[in-house]
C-alpha cells in the first residue's frame, strides 16, 4: 500500500510506519484529506474547523511517539490552540484557547497530530448532531441519516476514513450512540481516568472525554497513551490506570450478563440482530452469558436529565459576552449585554437545558429534583455494582432504534432524550462503556452493541470488543468506500 | 418600651497564601491590572479548578485557634449570580457543609473578656474588582481587574451575639490580632485583607426573637463597622418610632458621608442556586492533618497575655498592648527572661513602639538591630542605677542607631557616666554651699526642697550624675548620716 492510501491503515500500524519512516507524518495526516476526505467531507460535514498551516506545523514535530504521525479530529469542545474551540456555538464563535486541554497535550506528546475539529451538538447537547451552529453532519453511510450525537463529526470521520481515531465527550452516550450509528468503535471510560481539563463542560460530573476507532487495539493504545492522573484536574483518580495492554488476550473465562428484559420492547428488531450475534461470537470466543434482570433505576433519563442540565446551568453561565467570544453588539446596560449575548449566542435546545436546571436549583425546588435526582444515582450506582457481581461485562444496545432521519426528532425533545436510554446509566454510575460494531443491516446501515463494565473495567471491554471484531465480518468502511481488509495485529 | 440591637457579623479574611485558592498564580497585592491571572482564574471554558493546601491549612489552624468542629469532609459548592467581576458568573464556597462550625472568640471588654460565638468558618475564592463607570470619550466604561479572582478567602460568620457597635469593633480588633498572630492574613482592612458585613435588628429588651435584620455592606475599617452600625440602629429606631415597618433589604454604607443607601430590597434578592461543586472532590482534613496543625498552633494572644501578667508581672494594661502582636510578645518575652518585667515592659512599650513606628521599623526589623540580649545589658544597666534617666533615652537612641553595648556607646560618645561618692562628693558639697537658703528651709522641714537641690547638682554634672546617687548623697549630708557607699 502506497503512502497516499495510508488512511486505511489502524493508529497502532500507522505509527507504525512512520516511526520507521516508510511513511511521513505529513503524508499519514494527508492521505485522509486527499483520499476520503476530498469525497466525504462535503457530503457529510464531519469538521468544523481544519487548517492546512496548524496539520504541517502539527505534522513537523510527530516524528516520535506511541502515535508518531497519527491524524485524530477531536471534537470542538477540547481546548486547542492552534484551531477554534467553539462547542460548534455562535457564543464562542472565533474563540481560540492560550492552552491545550491535558489529552490534547497528551496526544501531541505521543506524537499525535491534530487534524482539524470535529461537528457536534452545541455544548454536546443533542443526540444526532444536527444542533450544531455549522449546520449538521451526516452519516456516512446513509446522508438522509444523522451520525448519532453529540460526538457526531469525528464519529462520521473516523467512519469515512478522515483518521484512524477521533476524540469526543460523553457526557450521556454522545461517544457511544454516535459510535454506534457510524459502525465504529466508541470508549467512555471510567469516570475520572481521562482528564477533564480543557474539555469546555457540560454536566461535570457525567463528563469524560472518548476514543473513536476503527479497531479494538486502538482504542487501547489512545487509552494508554491519554489516560492517568492529571494534577490539574482534581476528578482524575490517583491510582495508575488500568492496564489494557492485553486487549488481544481472548474472553476464555470471563462471563457477560445478557439483561435481555432491557430489549423486550421498544428495540429494533435489527439491534436486537447484533447483539445476538455478537453473544454468540462471544460464547464461541469462550466466554459465559448470565441471563438476569436488570433494573437500571426506572428513573434513570429523569435523574439524568436533572443532574446534567443542573450542572449545565451554572457551567454555561460563563458565556455573558464579558470576556470572550461572541457579544451581542447593542448593549447599553449589564443587563442588556447579558440578555442579548445569550439569547443570540445559544441554540434552542442549549437554552432549554439552562432553563431546565435552572429551574431544577432553584430555592423551593432543589430539594424536590436536584437531591431527588442525587438519591436516585446513588442508587443506580448500587444496581451496577449489584450487576457486576454477577458476570465480568454486561451487552446491551448502544442504542435502541438504528441511525434515525435528519430533523426526525428535532421537535420532539423527549423522543430525542429517550434515545440515550442504554447510555446515561454509565455515566451516572460513573463506569465505563464501549461500543462495538456488529456487522451491517441488510439496508446498509451499521449495527452495534455496547458492552458495560465495572468501574476500572475497560481491560475486560477491550479483550471483549476484540473478540467481537474478529469474531465476524467487520463493518464496511464507508458507505461506498471499500477497504483493503485486514486484522491489524498487535503492536 | 426599651429596644435593644442585635447585631451579627460576616467577616472576609483574604488568607496571605502565595498562591491563588484554586490556581497556581501568584496572590500578590498591587501587581498591574489582569496580570495574575490564568485559565483557571480567568474562568475560561474547560478550565478546573484544584483546591490550595495552604489556604485549606490556614482555615484548619484559624478553626482550631477558636475551638470549631473541623468537618472532616467539607464540600465545596457552587453560588451562582452573574456579576461582570466574577469570572465563572458563580463562586466556588461552601454551603451547608463548611470546614468549621461552632467556636468562638475571646475579646478584651472593659467589663472583662467575653467570648464571643461563632457560626462557622468556610473556605472560598474572592471575585475581581470592578472599576466604573470611567468616562473614555463619550462613553462610560467599566473596567475589571482580575488579579484579586480567586484569592482564598475565609469567611466567619459570628452568631447574632453583640449588642453594641462598641463590641464589634473590639471582635474586629481581636479578629485582626488574631489572623496576624497565625500569620493567616495581613488583616488590613483598608486593604481589603480583612471585610465585613454586618446584619442588624431591633428588638424589645428581653425578648428572645429576633427582629426583621438588614444587612450592610461595605464597611472597610474598623471605626466604619462601628460608624455604620451605630447609623443603622439609629435608623430602624427612627423608622419604628415613626411606625414604620423595618423591611428586609442589604445596605451599602458610604463612609465618606457616613450616610446609608440601600442596595436592594428583599423582592430582589438573590437565588443563589446553591449545588455541591462538581469540580472538586470533598476537602477531606484528615485526623493526621488536623492534629498536626493543633499541635503546630502557637500559644494565642489571650492565653499568652494572661501568662505574660503572671509570669512577668506586668499590668494587664502592659499584657494587651505587648500582646497585640506576637513578635512583640516574643522579643519582650526574650528581654525580660531573667530581668524586671515592668521595666522592660515600660521600654519596650514607650521607646520601642514610638521609635519603630517613626521611623516605620517592624518589631523585626527592630530586634535585628537591638538582638535581646543588648536590650538586658542597657535593662540592667538602668536597674542598677549605673545610666541616669535622661542619659538612659539617648543611650537608648544609640542602641537602635549604632553597634556595641552600652559601655562602648558611653565612651564612644565621651559620655562619663558619675555615679560613685567619690565623683559627686564635691559636687553635692558645693551645692550645699551655694545654697544655704534651700538647706536652711530643707532643715525646716521643707522636703519638697531637695528636688531642687538634686537639679543643681545635675546641672553641675552636665547631666551626668545619676539622680538617685546625688539624692542619697544629699540626705546623708543635710542630715548628718553617713550615706550607703
Amino acid at each position: 500500500m502506497s503512502a497516499r492510501e495510508s488512511w486505511r491503515y489502524s493508529a497502532a500500524r500507522l505509527s507504525n510506519e512512520v516511526r520507521r519512516g516508510a511513511v511521513t507524518a505529513m503524508e499519514a495526516v494527508e492521505s485522509g484529506w486527499e483520499g476520503p476526505a476530498r469525497e466525504w467531507e462535503a457530503r457529510v460535514h464531519a469538521v468544523a474547523h481544519h487548517d492546512a498551516a496548524a496539520r504541517a506545523a502539527g505534522s513537523r514535530a510527530a516524528v516520535k511517539g506511541p502515535l508518531a504521525g497519527v491524524p485524530v479530529l477531536v471534537k470542538d469542545n477540547l481546548c486547542t490552540t492552534d484551531y477554534p474551540t467553539t462547542c460548534a456555538s455562535r457564543i464562542l464563535a472565533g474563540w481560540r484557547s492560550p492552552y491545550d486541554a491535558t489529552v490534547i497535550e497528551r496526544l501531541r506528546r505521543a506524537g499525535a497530530v491534530v487534524t482539524g475539529k470535529g461537528n457536534m451538538d452545541e455544548f454536546a447537547m443533542g443526540s444526532s448532531t444536527e444542533f450544531s451552529c455549522y449546520g449538521p453532519t451526516r452519516n456516512p453511510y446513509d446522508l438522509t441519516r444523522v451520525p448519532g450525537g453529540s460526538s457526531g463529526g469525528p464519529a462520521a470521520a473516523v467512519a469515512y476514513g478522515l483518521c484512524p481515531v477521533a476524540l469526543g465527550s460523553d457526557t450521556g452516550g454522545s461517544v457511544r450512540q454516535p459510535a454506534a450509528f457510524c459502525g465504529v468503535f466508541g470508549l467512555k471510560p471510567t469516570y475520572g481516568r481521562l482528564s477533564r481539563y480543557g474539555l469546555v463542560a457540560f454536566g461535570s460530573s457525567l463528563d469524560q472525554v472518548g476514543i473513536f476507532a476503527r479497531h479494538a487495539g486502538d482504542v487501547a493504545l489512545l487509552f494508554e497513551t491519554l489516560g492517568g492522573a492529571d494534577p490539574c484536574d482534581a476528578t482524575t483518580r490517583r491510582t495508575a490506570a488500568p492496564d489494557v495492554s492485553g486487549w488481544d488476550r481472548g474472553v476464555a473465562g470471563l462471563t457477560f450478563g445478557w439483561p435481555a428484559n432491557l430489549w423486550a420492547e421498544g428495540v429494533e428488531r435489527e439491534i436486537i440482530e447484533g447483539l445476538e450475534d455478537a453473544a454468540a461470537r462471544l460464547e464461541r470466543a469462550g466466554a459465559r452469558r448470565v441471563t438476569f434482570d436488570f433494573m437500571p433505576g426506572e428513573f434513570a433519563v429523569a435523574t439524568y436529565y436533572l443532574v446534567a442540565t443542573a450542572e449545565a446551568s451554572s457551567n454555561l453561565a460563563r458565556f455573558d459576552g464579558v470576556r470572550y467570544g461572541f457579544r451581542h453588539d447593542d448593549s447599553s446596560d449589564l443587563r442588556a449585554l447579558y440578555t442579548r449575548t445569550r439569547t443570540g449566542g445559544f441554540g434552542p435546545e442549549v437554552k432549554r437545558r439552562i432553563l431546565l436546571g435552572t429551574y431544577v436549583l432553584s430555592a423551593g425546588y432543589y430539594d424536590a429534583y436536584y437531591l431527588t435526582a442525587q438519591r436516585a444515582r446513588t442508587r443506580i450506582r448500587r444496581e451496577y455494582d449489584q450487576a457486576f457481581e454477577k458476570c465480568d461485562f454486561m451487552l446491551l444496545p448502544a442504542a435502541p432504534t438504528l441511525p434515525f432521519r435528519l430533523g426526525e426528532k428535532t421537535e420532539d425533545p423527549l423522543a430525542m432524550y429517550l434515545s440515550d436510554i442504554f447510555t446515561i446509566g454509565a455515566n451516572l454510575a460513573g463506569t465505563p462503556g464501549l461500543t462495538v460494531p456488529v456487522g451491517m443491516t441488510p439496508e446498509g446501515l451499521p449495527r452495534a452493541v455496547q458492552l458495560l463494565g465495572r468501574e476500572d473495567g475497560e481491560p475486560e471491554l477491550l479483550r471483549a470488543g476484540r473478540a467481537i471484531e474478529v469474531g465476524g465480518e467487520p463493518a464496511r468502511l464507508g458507505r461506498e468506500t471499500e477497504r483493503e481488509f485486514a486484522w491489524p495485529s498487535k503492536r | 418600651m426599651a429596644l435593644e440591637a442585635v447585631i451579627g457579623l460576616e467577616c472576609h479574611i483574604q488568607v496571605a497564601t502565595r498562591t491563588k485558592m484554586f490556581c497556581g498564580c501568584p496572590a500578590e497585592f498591587g501587581a498591574a491590572p489582569n496580570s495574575n491571572v490564568c485559565p483557571v482564574c480567568l474562568g475560561l471554558p474547560g478550565a478546573l479548578p484544584v483546591a490550595n493546601r495552604a489556604a485549606v491549612d490556614a482555615a484548619l489552624r484559624l478553626g482550631l485557634a477558636l475551638g470549631c468542629e473541623i468537618r472532616e469532609e467539607s464540600v465545596f459548592a457552587r453560588k451562582n449570580y452573574f456579576y461582570p467581576d466574577m469570572p465563572k458568573n458563580y463562586q466556588i464556597t461552601q454551603y451547608d457543609r463548611p470546614m468549621c462550625e461552632g467556636g468562638a472568640l475571646p475579646v478584651a471588654l472593659a467589663a472583662g473578656s467575653r467570648g464571643f460565638p461563632l457560626i462557622r468558618i468556610h473556605v472560598e475564592e474572592d471575585t475581581g474588582k470592578s472599576f466604573h463607570p470611567e468616562r473614555h470619550g463619550d462613553r462610560r466604561i467599566s473596567r475589571v481587574d482580575f488579579n484579586r479572582a480567586g484569592v482564598p478567602l475565609l469567611e466567619l460568620v459570628t452568631q447574632p451575639a453583640f449588642r453594641d457597635p462598641a463590641e464589634c469593633a473590639a471582635f474586629l480588633t481581636a479578629l485582626r490580632r488574631l489572623v496576624r498572630w497565625l500569620g493567616i492574613s495581613d488583616g488590613e482592612m483598608e486593604k481589603g485583607h480583612l471585610r465585613c458585613d454586618a446584619n442588624v435588628s431591633l428588638r424589645p429588651a428581653g425578648q428572645s426573637e429576633l427582629g426583621t435584620k438588614t444587612e450592610i455592606k461595605n464597611l472597610n475599617s474598623i471605626r466604619g463597622v462601628e460608624r455604620g452600625v451605630t447609623a443603622e440602629i439609629a435608623r430602624q429606631n427612627l423608622a419604628r418610632l415613626s411606625g414604620e415597618r423595618i423591611e428586609q433589604a442589604t445596605l451599602l454604607y458610604d463612609a465618606d458621608h457616613d450616610r446609608l443607601a440601600v442596595m436592594r430590597s428583599k423582592e430582589h434578592a438573590h437565588d443563589y442556586r446553591y449545588f455541591p461543586e462538581p469540580d472538586l472532590p470533598r476537602l477531606r482534613v484528615e485526623a493526621a492533618w488536623r492534629d498536626e496543625a493543633r499541635a503546630a498552633l502557637p500559644e494565642l494572644p489571650w492565653t499568652r497575655a494572661a501568662r505574660l501578667e503572671r509570669e512577668y508581672a506586668v499590668p494587664a494594661y502592659d499584657a494587651q498592648v505587648l500582646g497585640e502582636r506576637r513578635e512583640l510578645c516574643d522579643y519582650f518575652e526574650d528581654c525580660a527572661r531573667g530581668a524586671d518585667g515592668k521595666l522592660a515592659s515600660n521600654w519596650i512599650m514607650t521607646e520601642v513602639l514610638r521609635m519603630t513606628n517613626e521611623r516605620g521599623w517592624s518589631i523585626d526589623d527592630w530586634a535585628r538591630r537591638v538582638p535581646p540580649d543588648r536590650l538586658r545589658e542597657f535593662l540592667a544597666r538602668v536597674s542598677a542605677r549605673d545610666i541616669p534617666g535622661p542619659l538612659a533615652k539617648q543611650v537608648f537612641t544609640w542602641l537602635a542607631d549604632e553597634e556595641g553595648g552600652v559601655a562602648e556607646l558611653l565612651d564612644r560618645h565621651r559620655v562619663r557616666v558619675q555615679a560613685s561618692r567619690d565623683d559627686l562628693l564635691p559636687l553635692v558639697r558645693e551645692v550645699l554651699n551655694q545654697n544655704p537658703g534651700p538647706v536652711a528651709q530643707y532643715r525646716g522641714g521643707k522636703i519638697a526642697t531637695l528636688g531642687f537641690l538634686v537639679g543643681q547638682v545635675m546641672k553641675k554634672s552636665a547631666g551626668q550624675a545619676v539622680p538617685q546617687v546625688v539624692q542619697d548623697l544629699l540626705k546623708a549630708e543635710l542630715g548628718g548620716q553617713r550615706p550607703p557607699s
